[in-house]
């Protein structure tokens, strides 16, 4: 986000004209009204507002926002953003990819993209599958999903994608999922964050992969089995009767039961999110063993790379002159006489 | 048939004054051959002698030492007259090891001069070339003029006093070799010592010591010339039209061209792109640009690369992308999305040997078809070829031009010669370009209503920058609504978009197709596109010299082509089509036009000889 005069909108405002054409049902729904609930609150502007996608399901996002909006090729979103982030810095950009185009035809941009910091939000809806392509498992399908393309199950490991953003250098991890009431302040706290802020949004495919994150997103038994993390508070659920500590012994997170909301005497960790060791446990907690972690896994930000290319500029130009006539004749000339 | 004779001087002896003399510098790639043809390609342009270069080296950064396929050689033909190749014989040719003598012999003309380095050809660097006997004492080289000495030990002699190491002291032998070709020619020191206390300054012992070898190599030419073939040749200025002039590179000339146009644009230029040869050399000259209102951004891929640059066009800049044929390929879907974005866009294509990885460093003509046919759906877009360095500073304002005034992708074609080759350049005026300002729609352009697909009469689409207030809309590649730009899929809405984009691309304005030698109608046509200009153009002449009926003409806009090619071509009996590739401009020609266009091909990595052309044009009219 950048500086920017806030100005008062309304969820109408964010909502375009165009027939929204996801399955009913569709996870995408939700999002859709999680962001349009959350761009007024923040005093967003839509003339300022670029919605910038792939290739996929998630990818039809920008039609149905009342910002500019570029639906771009397969994969290809953060490359397309860094231009227009670099030819406009103003301008506040919401990257949506899903983990089809984010991670596999688009793994590559999605790695430099982080690397590079280049200030954006970046929302990554995972199905776990290819719904616009009709069902083929995905790169972060579970083994063993069966497919059009894997008829008796899939065979290779999924890739993390918070795990991906990390590794790649990412300075904003966040994750949710589609109904939740808590991703408007995942999206507040990404939109925030000066840099690129990479969130992970569960996102249920009711066609080809239904209620395939239903083990911590039904809200039935979520207490159990959701940990939502939050800077400065320590890190408890199941109604704050059990909590995540550091086992030092192995380094790695445990849980502990917590009696009488005595957290400290179980070692229960107190949430910092710019603890960049913490983070790579916290994306790396096996679901089962461990609730589901969501919320601002990490947020420590640094400069953009739009502001180093800036001072770059700055440095580069200093003491120079742009005149295109001596810039011509640079270099050692002669001169024929007339 | 004049096999030798085209674009070399008639007569071999050099002392004999000839209007125009072809020089081959040859040796190790470690041997800094580029640099001293560079050096000498300056004092040639500063003498005031019309010139053409043609750097031929490997692909290999430092191949091993000695080896044949490690030989790095830079050609310049100079002259009194209008010089239009780099020239298909050398006169002279200065063999820095056995391996460069081995490789570069057969080019030389019968009665030329092999200037060599007795010092490398050592037991040991003779079998690294394949060679049983040494071809300096073995009689081999009679049907030329042999200078060989040891130039290593004359070198380590000049720098002695600097105190060098053995290698350092070996390392000015280029130095050397220059100071030798200077004295040949006639020209004066000063402009390569200044130019070598610029780049030691801060080693002045390394600028004393290469000073002190190129003045010994200068000396040893008087020395020379009182007991062997060595004769010094004056070459007198060619008489050229007055003003400023300075050397320039292809990859210069499109960096340059590139900030004229975004400037007479009114435009920042934002130019994204992936290291890769002959290509790179345009992101480091813009890289230095930067006060010109130029971003670069290396980018991680070719496709990131022009997905960036399509990326800064949408949000109000000129995009600029640039590549070679591997690269371009991958950039392929990426111009699909500017086309049907129609958004301004510039792909620069330094063409060189492919397929796939192909030939690195050698040149080519043979992404034609991948130009102006190779994308998936139909998919027009405009296409320029260059002709030579000079040429490319213009086709680089050309293609800005038409992609902002037509929203559109536009492709630039040069090649690995042009990219690299130098020539003299008549410094142009920038005020004698005339602007063509991009405008930007501010306000909704159908009353209540913005519609992002209204064409102006040119049928280009509004550009429309995100953080306008109130102009917000959506973009894409999903086939859009006429007018409104929204999804649509409907049978007739295709069929009218697909009409629009080739109606605009087609109706892009083209200058007429002129004779650019010759007359218009006769017996024969010799057309020709690109870097092939120069031989194709010299061919000609001669031929015309010789009272063939034979005329150039040679096309630039490739797509769409000029409105009066057909009608041109067909008023000649015969149409011959040179190019360095299979045959893919003819192919164009004859669909478009229905002429019985006949190739000629080439691809062997190297540039048309002019005698080949020449003996072509004359089979055509036997």
């Amino acid at each position: 986000m950048n500086e920017m005069t806030k100005i008062e909108t309304t969820l109408k405002d964010w909502e375009t004209d165009q027939e929204v054409r996801w399955c009913p049902g569709c996870g995408d729904y939700a999002i859709l009204k999680a962001v349009q609930r959350t761009l007024p609150q923040l005093g967003a502007d839509p003339s300022n507002t670029v919605f910038i996608s792939g290739i996929g399901c998630s990818s039809r996002f920008p039609y149905y926002m009342e910002t500019y909006g570029f639906h771009t090729i397969h994969g290809r979103a953060p490359a397309v953003a860094t231009g227009v982030k670099l030819a406009n810095p103003d301008l506040d950009i919401w990257l949506v990819t899903g983990d089809g185009d984010g991670l596999s035809i688009g793994g590559n941009h999605m790695l430099h993209v982080l690397r590079r910091n280049v200030n954006m939000q970046i929302m990554l809806f995972n199905n776990e599958i290819y719904g616009l392509t009709k069902g083929q498992y995905s790169p972060t399908s579970r083994i063993g999903t069966r497919s059009p393309s894997t008829p008796i199950g899939s065979v290779d490991r999924p890739a993390n994608p918070c795990a991906f953003a990390l590794g790649a250098g990412a300075r904003f991890v966040g994750r949710g999922f589609d109904v939740s009431k808590n991703l408007p302040d995942v999206l507040k706290a990404a939109h925030a964050h000066q840099g690129a802020a990479f969130i992970e949004i569960f996102q249920n495919c009711i066609v080809y992969n239904k209620d395939v994150f239903n083990d911590f997103a039904a809200p039935k038994g979520a207490e159990d089995r959701q940990l939502w993390l939050e800077n400065g508070q320590p890190m408890l659920f199941a109604g704050g009767t059990q909590g995540i500590a550091l086992d030092n012994e192995n380094l790695c997170l445990k849980v502990v039961d917590v009696t009488d909301g005595d957290w400290e005497a179980v070692g229960v960790i107190v949430h910092d999110v710019t603890n960049r060791s913490i983070a790579h446990m916290l994306v790396e907690l096996p679901f089962g063993p461990f609730p589901m972690a969501l919320g601002v896994l990490y947020d420590d930000p640094r400069p953009t790379f739009e502001s180093g290319v800036a001072e770059d500029r700055v440095k580069a130009t200093a003491g120079k002159e742009a005149n295109l006539a001596k810039l011509l004749s640079n270099g050692q000339t002669w001169t024929v006489a007339g | 048939m004049a096999t030798q004779a085209a674009d070399t001087p008639h007569d071999p002896a050099l002392s004999q004054q000839p209007d125009a003399v072809v020089v081959r510098f040859a040796g190790d790639s470690g041997d800094g051959m580029q640099l001293t043809g560079g050096q000498f390609t300056l004092s040639t342009a500063l003498a005031g002698n019309d010139l053409a270069t043609f750097p031929d080296f490997p692909a290999e950064i430092r191949a091993p030492q000695g080896t044949l396929f490690g030989v790095s050689a830079f050609q310049i033909n100079f002259g009194s007259r209008e010089i239009n190749t780099a020239g298909d014989a050398p006169d002279v040719l200065v063999a820095m090891n056995p391996a460069a003598l081995k490789t570069n012999l057969s080019a030389l003309k019968p009665g030329g001069l092999i200037i060599a380095d007795t010092g490398e050809f050592s037991k040991r660097n003779l079998d690294k070339a394949h060679y049983d006997a040494n071809p300096l004492e073995d009689g081999s080289l009679a049907k030329y003029d042999l200078l060989a000495f040891d130039i290593s030990a004359l070198t380590i002699e000049a720098v002695k006093p600097f105190g060098l190491g053995n290698k350092d002291a070996l390392r000015c032998k280029n130095m050397w070799t220059l100071g030798l070709a200077l004295w040949m020619f006639d020209r004066p020191r000063k402009p390569i010592h200044d130019w070598l206390r610029e780049k030691f300054a801060k080693k002045p012992e390394l600028a004393d010591a290469n000073i002190a070898a190129l003045d010994a190599g200068h000396a040893y030419g008087e020395t020379a010339e009182l007991s062997g073939p060595l004769k010094q040749v004056h070459m007198p200025a060619m008489p050229a039209e007055p003003g400023l002039y300075r050397t320039i590179t292809g990859a210069e000339a499109v960096s340059l061209g590139l900030v004229a146009g975004a400037q007479l644009a009114g435009l920042p230029m934002f130019f994204g792109g992936y290291p890769i040869t002959p290509a790179s050399a345009i992101l480091h000259h813009l890289a230095r640009l930067k006060q010109y209102d130029v971003t670069t951004f290396q980018a991680e891929d070719e496709i990131a690369a022009i997905c960036a640059a399509i990326g800064a066009s949408y949000a109000g800049s000129l995009g600029v992308t640039s590549s070679s044929g591997p690269g371009i390929a991958l950039k392929t879907e990426a111009m699909g999305l500017a086309i049907m974005t129609e958004l301004p866009l510039v792909i620069v294509n330094s063409q060189r040997g492919g397929p796939s990885t192909g030939l690195p460093t050698k040149t080519e003509q043979s992404d034609l078809y991948q130009a102006v046919y190779g994308r998936n759906g139909d998919a027009p877009l405009p296409v320029i070829a260059a002709r030579s360095p000079e040429d490319a500073f213009d086709c680089a304002i050309e293609a800005c031009r038409i992609a902002v005034e037509y929203m559109t992708p536009v492709m630039l074609l040069t090649d690995g010669y042009i990219a690299n080759a130098a020539e003299p350049w008549k410094v142009p005026d920038p005020a004698s370009y005339a602007p063509f300002p991009a405008k930007f729609l501010t306000e909704k352009n159908d009353g209540e209503h913005l519609l992002p697909y209204k064409r102006d009469n040119k049928g280009a689409r509004p550009w429309i920058k995100p953080g306008t207030p109130g102009l917000m809309h959506r973009i894409g590649g999903i086939e859009k609504q006429l007018n409104t730009g929204h999804l649509d899929y409907s049978p007739a809405n295709h069929q009218a978009m697909t009409d629009a984009r080739k109606d605009k691309v087609l109706g892009v304005s083209v200058p007429d197709q002129d004779v650019c030698l010759g007359a218009p109608g006769g017996k024969l046509a010799v057309v020709g596109w690109g870097s092939t200009f120069g031989p194709i153009h010299r061919a000609v002449h001669v031929a015309r010299e010789k009272g063939l009926d034979v005329s150039h003409i040679h096309v630039r806009h490739i797509w769409p082509l000029p409105g009066n090619l057909g009608e041109l071509l067909k008023s000649y009996d015969k149409v011959l089509v040179p190019e360095m590739n299979t045959g893919q401009f003819k192919t164009v020609l004859r669909d478009q036009y229905l002429v019985d266009a006949q190739p000629i091909t080439k691809t062997s990595g190297q540039p048309f000889y002019v005698h080949e052309l020449e003996a072509a044009i004359e089979e055509a009219l036997a």
